[in-house]
């Protein structure tokens, strides 16, 4: 009789039996979590859908045909023009000429002023996605009691004009231009500081320093620290460094720009720029690891510098992982409000960002002014808004993946 | 570097060399031939590839790691600080445990080293000699754009000879170049051996008994210190003589296989 012994014949069968119980146990807990996260993905999306379609009950304040026999919209510009003139007050009329002279104007941007300003478009109800499908007896019925003279309309929020429009006081013109111009601004600055930067500080800390060296060590752990501190945290360290300190350079004071101060899109994007630093340079890090040691010391033993052997052969095959990394990264940037508020985006403003040194919105920023509305409208805008910040965020993640291809590929 | 004066290819005097505080290597002194191919073999964490890694300065490398004593390249010594590294890799070229070339081209695999080392004349001609010098010419010439990774593991192998042999180095370092092929790949890196020792002096390290009686003229044996686990080289002579009759009890038990 061994001292040893292992389940046989019956006992194997049931041993095997309650195995394979307890394996199906987890493979349901695992399954089970993916499924709570599909469905909070998919019941995001479908929110963020719910209030940026549906139907919406709107009035006219002044019929239309009371300013012109013609439909509106076939109207001149020089129609328009004097329509607009016309039915204006003088001081309303020239603040309008003064942002861009009318006479500058297309058909299609004065004849949304002649609908914003004189015909008053007012909304009186939107309605969500969900009943707009399932309830549009339900909603005619509610319109035709409530607002006998409201006509009824299914509206796609996000639409070509809306992404075209710049802001407006009045939602049903209010647009995403100058956020999303403002917002890419943003990623294209702290692109410019944050990538160079931080993949020359990888390479530094990778390929050159000593990993045992005890400053290089407190360096290493400082920026995974960093990395974890909370954004508005960078917030306030943009404000005093490059709102404050460098306001002659972020203002471009230094380069003849006078009406401008340090809260411009060159201070945010440099914040941003700081803020995915970090993480810039750890994805650089992880990415210059991978590359194996043995491709270094076949560069040295050919009798290559460190910087040749960097540059020829570590850095390109790194090259893909750095730039996937460094595009995540970046793109969360993207849905950064906090700093953006400490750093002063302005929230309302109607002007494109023309250069570094404008005064910017940004598409966050945007979306949290009009979710802090009363007015149902504005939460549709909203809606329609984070559509855009999420198509624009996915935008960015595939042209990681297909740098990553394309890089792969040629290796 | 100073013209040749040496009769020596290579030359140590009390070589050790450290990781740290450790000792891994204790007062080696050889003198390793010209022209002649030199083995290193002995158990395991004996220090041989640290040894060898030592004669092109790849240990600069390794974090902590210092030398003691001297090695001489025709009278210089490679670690006094008049000589610069780079300098001392480009004339002792090195092939690895486990084929590694770059990953890109055949003929940059060649081209690379012979570019950063300032090469001027002919690259086709360069790279097709240095082929041919490392017995791949013929199976890959019709390929030379093609990926280095699409050879097999000897092929890679030769490949980095040849890469070895472009920058026309003195001395050729081989840290178990075969190790990670099988027998025919080999045979046929042994057979290549034999005709780079008309124009090269050749080191190598191996683990293999029988290599090392084929290949070499000359056969170091190196061995632990028990109380120190430093290694050394213990007996140092032909080939012939570490194999048949050497002085060394410890070299004999081991070359016949008692120990080790």
């Amino acid at each position: 009789m061994s001292r040893f012994s292992y389940p046989e014949e019956q006992d194997l069968q049931q041993f095997v039996a309650a195995r394979y119980r307890k394996a199906w146990g987890w493979q349901v807990l695992f399954l089970l979590a993916l499924l709570i996260a599909i469905f909070s993905l998919v019941s995001l999306l479908l929110n963020i859908a719910d209030g940026a379609f549906g139907y919406v009950a709107y009035e006219f304040k002044k019929d239309p045909a009371s300013f012109s026999q013609k439909p509106l919209q076939e109207l001149t510009q020089p129609e328009l023009i004097t329509l607009l003139q016309k039915n204006l007050s003088s001081g309303a009329y020239n603040k309008l000429n003064n942002e861009q002279p009318l006479s500058q104007r297309s058909q299609a941007e004065l004849y949304s002023l002649v609908i914003e300003r004189l015909v008053q478009i007012k909304t009186r109800e939107t309605y969500s996605l969900f009943r707009s499908v399932f309830d549009k007896p339900g909603i005619e019925a509610e319109v035709k009691e409530k607002y006998p003279q409201a006509r009824l309309e299914f509206r796609s929020w996000v639409s070509l004009p809306f992404l075209t429009t710049p802001m407006s006081s009045r939602a049903e013109f209010a647009g995403v231009r100058t956020a999303l111009l403002g917002s890419l601004w943003l990623v294209g600055i702290a692109t410019a500081f944050a990538l160079p930067v931080g993949v020359g500080a990888a390479v530094y800390l990778q390929e050159y320093a000593s990993k045992k060296g005890l400053i290089n060590k407190i360096i290493q752990t400082n920026i995974n620290n960093l990395a974890g501190v909370p954004s508005i945290v960078y917030g306030m360290l943009g404000l005093a460094i490059f709102v404050r300190l460098m306001e002659g350079f972020t203002s471009g004071a230094w380069f003849g720009v006078t009406d401008s101060n340090g809260r411009t899109v060159l201070s945010a994007g440099l914040t941003m720029g700081l803020l995915v630093l970090p993480l810039v340079i750890i994805n650089a890090q992880e990415a210059l690891k991978a590359v194996p040691d043995s491709i270094r010391q076949a560069a040295f033993g050919v009798g290559a510098t460190r910087w040749q052997t960097v540059w020829s052969h570590v850095l390109p095959n790194a090259l893909p992982g750095i730039l996937t990394g460094s595009i995540l990264a970046i793109s969360r940037a993207v849905g950064e409000t906090a700093p953006l508020i400490i750093v002063g985006a302005s929230t309302y403003i109607t002007l494109d960002p023309q250069s570094p040194f404008s005064k910017f919105t940004a598409l966050p920023i945007q979306i949290y002014q009009w979710t802090a509305r009363p007015q149902a409208e504005y939460h549709s805008i909203a809606a329609a808004a984070i559509l855009v910040l999420l198509v624009l965020l996915l935008t960015l993640n595939a042209a990681a993946i297909l740098l990553r291809n394309r890089f792969q590929k040629r290796l | 570097m100073q013209p040749e004066t040496s009769q020596y290819a290579i030359e140590t005097r009390d070589l050790s060399i450290f990781y740290g505080l450790f000792e891994a290597v204790k007062n080696v002194n050889l003198q390793i031939e010209k022209g002649k191919i030199t083995a290193i073999i002995g158990p395991s964490g004996c220090g041989k590839s640290t040894l060898l890694r030592a004669f092109n300065r790849m240990n600069d490398f390794v974090p902590s790691s210092h030398v003691k004593g001297e090695i001489f390249l025709h009278g210089a010594n490679l670690y006094s600080k008049e000589i610069d590294p780079v300098e001392v890799r480009r004339r002792i070229g090195m092939v690895f445990q486990k084929p590694n070339p770059f990953p890109k081209s055949i003929y940059d695999n060649i081209a690379w080293g012979a570019k950063i080392n300032g090469f001027k004349g002919n690259m086709d001609e360069l790279v097709e000699q240095s082929l041919r010098g490392a017995a791949l010419w013929d199976e890959v010439k019709d390929k030379l754009k093609q990926s280095a990774y699409a050879l097999s593991g000897g092929q890679q192998q030769r490949l980095c000879i040849a890469r070895a042999i472009a920058i026309q180095p003195e001395i050729i370092l081989m840290d178990e170049p075969a190790s990670a092929l099988d027998p025919i790949s080999t045979l046929r890196i042994e057979d290549l051996m034999q005709e780079l020792k008309k124009n090269y002096t050749i080191i190598i390290v191996t683990h293999n008994m029988q290599q090392a009686a084929r290949v070499s003229d000359f056969t170091a044996m190196m061995m632990l210190y028990e109380e120190t686990r430093s290694g050394t080289v213990i007996e140092y002579d032909k080939t012939e003589v570490i194999f048949t009759r050497p002085t060394d009890k410890r070299t004999e038990d081991y070359v016949t296989g008692r120990f080790g």
